[in-house]
């Protein structure tokens, strides 16, 4: 019998500090990024396509290693152990530092690509130049700052996806999720708008179009140079052009009808895709609170209205005045838009009202700002303006503001600080459309099982978007929300298999007085009045 | 204004001022020694494994309490006088209520072993608990735990995720065998196993050893055995926190005796939740019911009766769940350990040996009687409905499919356990 030899004893920490494995598989990792930071400060690889390739395949594998390590071999099931003890993961100094970084990688991407290597005309240099053979054999061009982006951005997704199936692999539905989000990651955004490219030439021009970036994600898609560019690409272009019009009133309303807007965020999405992917580690992040809930709501909604009045401009300023030339002039746009948003306003209140609750303030508002807007536009703007402002500025404001600031240098260079969904709960346009969708019309919900929640609040704190998903599930309540993506983690982490996510019917899809099963029906009828 | 004091913030006393609330304008006090705010007792294993930290544990933001009107204090109640209706706090104050509802939780089960007090020796009920787990395994290599029930199992987990090496002894032949058939706690014992968990069955504890620090170094089982120890979980049950009541005129036996409107023998005070022990048992359950659910059903029904609908406490079907490590469990109405009389059962297994379930009928009536379903997640609401309106077993069985709860795009067996089920229906019956 032995004595236990207390202070030299490494055993009964808690479990924040990383295995030999997993230290050699960052090293790993770190690796490859190693060599991409070298390019950035110009030291120069003799055979860029080689050392690219080492590179990139260094990092998939340093990440995938380390799944490996942290997940294989060990039964399968929630692997939640430590989060909140490890520095990264809550929100501890290497948090700090790992935020700062990305932060600092999307300062330079979108304002100072020159440090990276961008060279207007003229041979690229820097990490950039390191791109150029890939973006060569893609589309034929040399590379940009966008191009090293998405490149990136897909090998994160490709490689923390296999590390999120690695982790939930007893679990069918996120496994399906993560292989279509890895899928249209890399088909969609990545490698066909590369071969569009490809097919350019001097007459005929197709713009870079990431199919399922929809408006308005996709805040730049009705812009003159692209709207251009489409209709002189002659059928192929029009097609394009009516399906990213197709996808806005047609094709979203119906999946979101039938799945919720989780067909989109959790399903295909890109900045969802990362979110869920490279983001995991930090959905526990999020601000639960109700507090963080109302902010959500103005900020998502003014970003609506913004996006919105700005599209307008936008198009409005290229149209013409002459109905002979062109049928569709400024006059027709503008009452054509104010008339469809009549319609779904008028539509939501008279048919949808008890389901609008809260947020019919905020739709209301919402429409009465975007309306006066149209007007003034109407009354005030001259060739370019929208009462003092151009278009074009407005444009750029809403690029630079939300574009970029906010979904690249907040989205994702806070995930280590606020979590892995900022952008799509503050800032995302397009996840407020969706959720307005989901929640009036949709027959996607949650469902709660009768009495069994213990209250131990494992999903409201891994749920991403920061909805508070005990307080439904304490009460026997559905969880009919907008804000919610579907990534089925709640589901997934609960303890006590209380959550399902479904598309079920509309009947009482919304629980008003919802009760808690196992007392006596006669009380049980009683709490429901 | 009429005052309500409430003693416990645990589920049944929070229950009980939520519906309060909602029903009446009251002044309403809760107290409770242990934190400032309710926060869910059943999350403590999360807290230690860095799931979660105990702010996420409350299932209600801070400024609830409030808004809500219902006030809280920080104290313990020393003694009740319940013919000044006065409670005695520690901190000094007195307190005058006009109802009184006691719903002070439980304490854990220790038997008078040698050496249960030493250092390195702990239950794990409280959130205090918690804290000493914390600084009693800083330097545990090896952990001992007593007693293979719910929270037992929730402790070897906890330990394993700090890298210990864990071993339980359990007295029955079989994990939790008091309660689960041999199959489901075969079942359970190979995950058990599956964990690296020394799981020791028909083992019981004979005392535990310390050194000359009153240190626990190891322990003694009934047959002789030592197993050396830094560490020793005792998870043997709870028992009511009724210490307090020693001298007052309120009646116990092992908790707080209530009638079915959940009243103590003393006019205007009331038991609720872990504490509170049935007169007469109600059906199959047992006079001291301890889980989550319970509680929180208790915590309903005195609210109607303190606000003037008096109301017995009327359980539906039973119900319960649990985790063992990965493996989810669910329990709808009754099933033994050892079946009765009139009881059969249709059990199927997974071939991975980590899902299955059992459905239990009466062999006569063929009435369904309960199920147990491990790795398969069932809608509460169909499995209660069954028992409610007695469904017959061939129902169930067909019904199976629609009581599915498992996440979308999950494997489905019912076919394959419906296929299964009635034929073992026929051969039974033939
Ligand atoms: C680790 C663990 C896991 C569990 N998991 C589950 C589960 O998964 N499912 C399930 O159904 N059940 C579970 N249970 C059981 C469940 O938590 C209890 O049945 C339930 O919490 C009891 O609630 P209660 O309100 O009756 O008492 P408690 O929650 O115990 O609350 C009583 C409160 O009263 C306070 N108090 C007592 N005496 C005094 C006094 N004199 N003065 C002031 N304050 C006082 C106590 O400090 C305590 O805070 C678990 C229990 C534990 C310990
Ligand atoms: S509520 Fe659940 S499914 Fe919806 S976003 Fe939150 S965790 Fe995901
Ligand atoms: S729904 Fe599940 S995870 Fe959420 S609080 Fe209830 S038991 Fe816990």
């Amino acid at each position: 019998m032995s004595e236990v030899k207390k202070n030299m004893a490494l055993t009964g920490e808690p479990p924040a500090a990383l295995s030999a494995g997993q230290k050699g598989a960052t090293a790993l990792g770190m690796l490859g990024l190693g060599v991409l930071l070298l390019a950035v400060f110009n030291v120069h690889f003799p055979n860029k396509g080689l050392w690219l390739s080492l590179s990139l395949c260094t990092m998939v594998a340093g990440i995938i290693w380390f799944a490996q390590v942290t997940y294989a071999g060990k039964p399968s099931g929630i692997k939640n152990d430590g989060v909140w003890f490890k520095s990264i993961s809550s929100r501890g100094l290497w948090a700090w530092f790992f935020a700062l970084f990305i932060t600092g990688f999307y300062v330079v991407l979108y304002f100072f690509p020159q440090y990276l290597g961008l060279v207007k005309d003229g041979e690229n240099t820097g990490i950039i130049a390191l791109f150029d053979p890939l973006s060569k054999a893609l589309s034929g061009n040399p590379a940009s700052q966008w191009f090293v982006y998405g490149t990136l951005y897909t090998i994160a997704i490709f490689a923390f996806g296999i590390k999120f199936i690695w982790k939930y692999r007893h679990n069918r539905y996120e496994v399906i999720r993560t292989v279509s989000v890895m899928f249209f990651q890399t088909a969609f955004a990545f490698i066909i708008p590369e071969l569009m490219a490809r097919l350019n030439s001097e007459s005929w021009s197709l713009p870079y179009y990431d199919l399922k970036n929809i408006w308005p994600l996709n805040y730049y898609n009705f812009e003159q140079y692209r709207i251009d560019s489409f209709i002189s690409a002659g059928t192929v272009g029009t097609a394009l052009l009516i399906f990213g019009i197709l996808s806005i009133f047609v094709i979203t309303p119906v999946l979101t009808y039938k799945y919720g807007k989780r067909w989109y965020c959790s399903w295909v999405c890109g900045c969802g895709g990362l979110a869920e992917t490279a983001g995991d580690p930090f959905r526990q992040l999020s601000d639960k609170s109700v507090r963080a809930w109302k902010i959500e709501r103005w900020m998502v909604h003014s970003v609506v209205v913004f996006v919105t009045i700005m599209t307008t401009a936008v198009v409005h300023s290229y149209l013409g005045e002459d109905s002979g030339k062109y049928w569709l002039t400024r006059s027709t746009f503008l009452v054509g838009v104010a008339a469809v948003l009549t319609l779904v306003f008028v539509w939501a209140v008279v048919f949808k009202r008890d389901k609008l609750q809260k947020d019919a303030r905020y739709g209301a508002i919402g429409f009465f700002v975007v309306i006066m807007t149209l007007i003034g536009i109407h009354l005030f703007s001259g060739t370019q303006q929208v009462f003092l402002l151009e278009a074009e500025k407005l444009r750029s404001s809403y690029g630079f503001l939300i574009g970029a600031v906010f979904s690249g240098v907040i989205g994702v260079g806070f995930y280590p600080l606020m979590g892995s969904r900022v952008w799509c709960r503050f800032g995302c346009p397009m996840a407020a459309i969706l959720g307005f969708q989901q929640k009036l019309f949709s027959k996607f919900k949650i469902s709660t099982n009768g009495g069994q929640c213990i209250s131990c609040g494992n999903c409201s704190t891994y749920c991403e978007m920061g909805i508070d998903v005990r307080a439904y599930a304490q009460k026997g309540q559905n969880i009919v929300r907008s804000s919610c993506v579907g990534c089925g983690i709640c589901s997934a982490v609960c303890p006590r298999g209380v959550l399902k996510l479904e598309n079920d019917s509309h009947k009482g899809r919304v629980d008003e007085s919802p009760v808690l099963l196992g007392n006596a029906d006669n009380l049980l009828d009683l709490l429901k009045k | 204004m009429e005052h309500v004091i409430i003693i416990g913030n645990g589920i049944a006393g929070v229950t009980a001022a939520r519906h309060i609330r909602k029903l009446s304008d009251k002044q309403i006090t809760i107290i409770s020694k242990e934190s400032d705010h309710f926060f869910s007792r059943t999350a403590l294993m999360y807290i230690y494994m860095g799931h979660m930290k105990y702010e996420h544990t409350k299932p209600y933001e801070d400024h609830f309490w409030a808004k809500n009107r219902l006030e809280l204090l920080r104290d313990t109640v020393l003694s009740v006088n319940t013919d000044t209706r006065e409670l005695q706090l520690e901190k000094g104050t007195v307190l005058t209520y006009d109802q009184l509802i006691l719903a002070t939780g439980s304490r854990p089960n220790a038997f008078g072993w040698p050496g249960q007090n030493a250092k390195g020796v702990q239950g794990l009920y409280s959130l205090q608990d918690l804290e000493l787990l914390e600084e009693n395994t800083k330097h545990t290599r090896h952990a001992v735990i007593v007693g293979g029930g719910l929270i037992g199992i929730e402790l070897a987990e906890m330990l394993r995720t700090r890298h210990m090496d864990v071993t339980m002894l359990v007295r029955e032949k079989d994990f939790w065998g008091g309660v689960l058939p041999p199959k489901e706690a075969q079942l359970v014992g190979r995950h058990i196993r599956e964990h690296h968990i020394d799981l020791r069955l028909e083992t019981e504890l004979e005392e535990i050893l310390t050194d000359e620090h009153n240190q626990v170094k190891a322990v003694k089982t009934k047959s002789g055995e030592d197993i050396s120890c830094g560490f020793v979980g005792l998870t043997v049950g709870v028992h009511p926190n009724i210490g307090f009541l020693q001298n007052s005129p309120i009646e116990t036996d092992r908790g707080i005796l209530v009638n079915r409107a959940l009243e103590t023998n003393v006019p205007g005070v009331y038991a609720i939740g872990d504490c509170a022990q049935q007169r007469e048992a109600i059906g199959e359950r047992k006079p001291v019911e301890q889980v989550w659910y319970t509680g929180r059903m208790m915590g309903e029904t005195v609210a109607q009766t303190i606000c003037g609908n008096r109301m017995e406490y009327a359980p539906g079907p039973w119900f319960n769940s649990a985790k063992f490590f990965d493996i989810e469990y669910q329990t709808y109405g009754w099933v033994w350990a050892k079946p009765k009389e009139n009881e059969a059962s249709l059990y199927w297994e997974h071939e991975d040996g980590k899902k299955c379930l059992r459905l239990v009928y009466d062999k006569d009536s063929m009435r369904f009687l309960g199920l147990n379903a491990f790795g398969l997640r069932l809608r509460h609401e169909l499995c209660d409905a069954w028992l409610k309106k007695e469904a017959s077993i061939d129902h169930v069985i067909e019904a199976l499919p629609s009581a599915n709860f498992d996440p979308e795009f999950y494997q489905k067996h019912e076919q394959d356990i419906m296929r299964q089920f009635s034929k073992n229906l026929k051969t039974a019956a033939a």
